[in-house]
């Protein structure tokens, strides 16, 4: 049984108008996807902007309200949880986020954020309470000083490590990472996705890992989704995606990464263009009318793509 | 012509930000020439001083904290010393800026024709009726599919492909020769990235303009430029041809940088993390080499005392000696500090 299954999730963001305020339509954030992750797996979710792959993650750790389908983890229904705090599927389920300037408390210690969950949901003594501080700290390599000093006198890799401190406090099986190393320089990406490796093997973790990189992705995650327009239009293991892509959207996306081979130049943007041909001749075989994305179909045991059959 | 004679000539250029009460160098001692119709590109990470040399060329900085010395010529005449006045003739007509974020850097008050044609405005002769058929043009050359629409929307109406490509409408406007681009591309989704950088590289062409691309993305690098200089701590560590530079890295932060990005096309198991971190401008050492401390697996001695920006293949310069003696830390056999 695998750790996480999401089936036919659908979260719409209602649009109000009118004088009344009334409901006049629906912005469909997520519309129908169903994936599943097993235990100490890594999913990728790729995608731009407006995608829906941030709702998706958010979904899952019962931040949105969802319009309908259901969330199982370890085989029970987990939508009775949303909005509730302090349920037991907190505990086992944290995020990362993207912000590492906006996601820590600027007026508390390093130690009160990291005790934070801790206080919530153990009741743990003074000493017990900073023992753990101490361990988490070190599991992602700083040093205990560092717990009484504030965020701003940390570098934002080392903000990072904070936040990914506290996501593993209170020994999730879950880290939903939404973007985890975007906003960090490429040198310290490197230190923090290294952590994130080190950890997962450690502790047993599974990520959902969001991203745009595709480049991030494809080292840190075994199977990814695609994203486009609210819905997934292609799924599968990551040699599937990388070496055998089949939706015209997840080409369009592997050609346009810039290479760091100045030799593949023309080449890249011979690619792109003829991708691009082939998006505006045949793009009713992809995208049904109004762009929605077709249901996915089964290609082998582990690549599924959304294509008019 | 003046061919042979670069566009832009930097000598001992020192940009300097006031911190409290002293002022530190962000930019320090850089040489740089940019040669007629060649792509440049500046990489490094936030804090290697990389978007402060960009600003100090059309001298954008706010003054009143910001001291720039040395020499900027441009087509042989020096812009430093300049009065805002004779700045503002060069500004936007001969020199443009592409801005990171369009959705800052463009008015949202003003619709995105008006936007262009005040460029035109400033510089240029031409009646209210051209301007505005110029401005049509440049939107239909940025590759807008509606250029007459366009004209008349505000900023917040356009997606955000769309808001670079009117921000490069106003950058073309007046046929610069010279465009510095300060991360164009870095707030775009891949696939919008991959349709500007195409369309920059096309224009390039067509208008035989020079560009100093400045972007911290390698991959970016490979992609547009042809030469690029790699920049950390307010120095430029190694300069050269893209290809030499891709295929044959030689500055120790250069390789662990190359080292450091995840790639599409391979499978790693791990990657090469930079050790520490880039010191903030007022604890920047200001002797020997600044890299030096985030390699301290290298013996002190690899490394000059006053570190020297040499040629070491033609076309190809690197600052200090300590390239012929780096090797990463978990390279070979004998690890540690070996003195």
């Amino acid at each position: 049984m695998a750790l996480l299954e999401v089936e036919d999730l659908k979260v719409y963001f209602p649009i109000r108008g009118g004088i009344l305020g009334r409901m006049v339509g629906n912005v469909k954030a997520v519309d129908g996807v169903t994936f599943s992750i097993n235990e100490g797996q890594t999913v990728g979710l790729v995608g731009e902007s407006g995608s829906g792959k941030t709702t998706t993650g958010k979904a899952i750790l019962g931040l949105v309200p969802i319009k309908s389908g259901v969330i199982r983890f370890n085989g029970e229904d987990i939508t009775k949880y949303i909005g509730k705090n302090r349920s037991p599927y907190r505990k086992s389920v944290q995020m990362i986020f993207q912000d590492v300037y906006s996601s820590l408390n600027s007026k508390k210690r390093v130690r009160d954020i990291i005790a934070e969950p801790l206080r919530n949901f153990e009741k743990l003594t003074k000493a017990e309470e900073q023992k753990r501080v101490d361990e988490l700290l070190s599991i992602v390599g700083m040093s205990p000083e560092n717990a009484y000093k504030y965020p701003h006198e940390f570098s934002g890799g080392q903000r990072q490590r904070i936040g990914v401190a506290r996501a593993i406090a209170l020994k999730p099986k879950l880290i939903v990472a939404d973007e985890p190393v975007s906003a960090l320089d490429l040198s310290i990406q490197a230190q923090v996705l290294n952590y994130l490796k080190d950890i997962q093997s450690e502790l047993g973790l599974s990520y959902l890992f969001i991203s745009h990189d595709l480049g991030v992705v494809k080292h840190m995650c075994e199977t990814l989704a695609i994203m486009h327009n609210n819905r997934f239009v292609e799924f599968g293991a990551r040699n599937d995606i990388y070496n055998n892509p089949q939706h015209i959207y997840t080409k369009r996306l592997i050609a346009s990464i810039p290479d760091t081979d100045p030799d593949k130049k023309e080449e890249n943007m011979r690619r792109r263009k003829e991708i691009n041909e082939e998006y505006e001749m045949r793009s009713e075989s992809y995208y049904e009318a109004g762009s929605k994305v077709y249901d996915l179909t089964r290609l082998t045991e582990t690549h599924f793509v959304a294509m008019k059959s | 012509m003046q061919k042979q004679e670069s566009l832009l000539k930097v000598r001992n250029l020192e940009t300097s930000f006031k911190i409290e009460r002293d002022y530190y160098n962000a930019v320090d001692r850089v040489d740089l020439d940019i040669k007629h119709n060649e792509v440049f590109a500046i990489v490094g990470e936030s804090g290697s001083g990389k978007t402060a040399l960009a600003l100090s060329i059309p001298q954008l900085h706010n003054m009143s904290y910001t001291r720039i010395k040395g020499e900027i010529a441009f087509e042989g005449k020096e812009l430093l010393g300049l009065r805002e006045k004779e700045l503002n003739t060069i500004r936007g007509k001969d020199i443009s800026m592409i801005f990171q974020d369009p959705l800052t850097a463009l008015n949202p008050l003003l619709k995105v024709g008006f936007q262009i044609e005040e460029t035109l405005l400033y510089h240029t002769k031409e009646n209210q009726a051209r301007r505005k058929e110029h401005a049509i043009q440049l939107l239909a050359d940025v590759g807008m599919v509606n250029p007459e629409l366009t004209y008349n929307c505000y900023p917040y109406e356009l997606s955000g492909g769309m808001r670079q490509r009117a921000m490069i409408a106003v950058a073309l406007a007046c046929k610069p020769k010279l465009i510095i681009a300060d991360e164009p591309t870095t707030a775009l989704d891949v696939t919008i990235q991959a349709q500007i950088l195409d369309l920059l590289r096309s224009l390039q062409k067509e208008m035989q303009a020079s560009i100093i691309l400045v972007t911290h993305d390698l991959g970016v690098v490979a992609e547009m430029a042809h030469r690029v200089a790699v920049m950390y701590g307010g120095q430029i560590v190694e300069m050269a041809s893209v290809g030499e530079l891709m295929h044959n890295p030689l500055h120790p932060y250069t390789r662990s940088l190359l080292a450091s990005i995840p790639h599409a096309g391979e499978d790693m198991e791990r990657l090469n993390a930079i050790k520490g971190i880039v010191p903030t401008l007022k604890y920047m050492p200001r002797n020997g080499c600044r890299f030096s401390h985030r390699t301290p697996w290298i013996p002190q001695d690899a490394h000059e005392e006053v570190p020297q920006f040499r040629e070491v293949t033609p076309e190809h310069f690197v600052l200090c000696t300590c390239y012929k003696h780096f090797r990463f830390e978990d390279e070979k056999s004998g690890e540690g500090v070996a003195i």
